[in-house]
């Protein structure tokens, strides 16, 4: 449906800028949750409904919560805390608010009009299970790389998280060691 | 390529199979201008933003815009291999992000911010 894809573009494109022009952390991480949700409506009204649901589960579900978690580890004090209380006005969430009452009303209505089909050239939407026997099969290789790619990532992040914590600990051992 | 249906005047150059989908519903051209324009956004923000999360932010953006023309390529020609390019986007995203905070996390940790310009001399 044209006008599905029209306004949710609309609401894709207006809730990206507003995401690199914010100054307060939480604010753009709230639009940005609402460009991939946008972005989400688009998939599935052009017929690719399986990444439609990675896309809000992994990037606006998994990936925002590690940026909130990290928000959370960075902010910490009552200085912060005191600048929260500036910022989290009502009128701050009006912007997203109307965005995403758009956006909701985009989905209901396409909803409303049956299910999806792809409509770049009439194709028809392609299923998760034709995905799957893609991605299980010619592209297998790929299957492989990206596990290596997420393992390695896995370590990387563990190892830069960890150590500096276990190399001050082990100092203060060395010291108290020292001391003794 | 899309069968045209009766009566369609023949097409002959890439732009007008570009737009010929406009028959149909959305012409292919809008949603990859769409794709353009958002990554166009996310390469802004990395350039002009000073805050790291705001960059790694602007990054997603940009990834997530990349994704957006896989899809629409593949929901052309209805093949799955846009998504399967998709998931493997995703894949990467992830990968990224999480060794992305963490260098975060440790900048913060020795600069005591988040300030790139504090990263301006080699030994820190």
């Amino acid at each position: 449906m044209a006008n599905v894809f029209y306004i949710s573009a609309a609401v894709a494109l207006v809730s990206t800028m507003l995401v690199i022009v914010q100054r307060n952390v939480v604010h753009a991480l709230l639009y940005l949750i609402l460009s991939l949700l946008s972005v989400a409506v688009i998939f599935f009204d052009i017929g690719a409904p399986f990444v439609a649901a990675l896309e809000i589960i992994i990037y606006a579900g998994a990936i925002m919560v590690l940026f909130v978690f990290v928000i959370m580890m960075l902010n910490l004090g009552a200085q912060s805390a005191e600048e929260e209380r500036h910022w989290q006005t009502w009128g701050m969430w009006i912007g997203p608010a109307v965005l995403g009452a758009v956006l909701l009303a985009d989905l209901v209505y396409m909803l409303a009009q049956g299910p999806p089909r792809g409509f770049f050239g009439n194709m028809g939407p392609v299923g998760p299970k034709q995905v799957g026997i893609a991605l299980f099969g010619p592209y297998l290789i790929g299957v492989e790389l990206a596990s290596l790619l997420l393992l390695a990532g896995l370590i990387g992040a563990y190892h830069l998280g960890k150590p500096a914590k276990m190399a001050e600990a082990g100092k203060n051992r060395a010291r108290e060691r020292g001391g003794e | 390529m899309t069968p045209l249906p009766a009566g369609h005047p023949p097409l002959h150059s890439a732009v007008a199979q570009l737009y010929s989908a406009a028959v149909y519903g959305v012409p292919v051209a809008h949603g990859l201008m769409l794709a353009w324009v958002l990554f166009i956004v996310g390469l802004i923000g990395v350039l002009v933003r000073r805050n790291l999360i705001f960059i790694l932010m602007s990054v997603e953006i940009m990834l997530n815009a990349a994704g957006l023309a896989f899809i629409i390529a593949g929901s052309r020609w209805g093949q799955p291999d846009g998504q399967v390019m998709f998931i493997f986007i995703l894949a990467m995203a992830a990968a990224e992000v999480s060794v992305g905070l963490a260098l975060v996390l440790l900048f913060n940790r020795r600069f005591r911010t988040l300030d790139t310009d504090a990263a301006n001399r080699m030994k820190g």
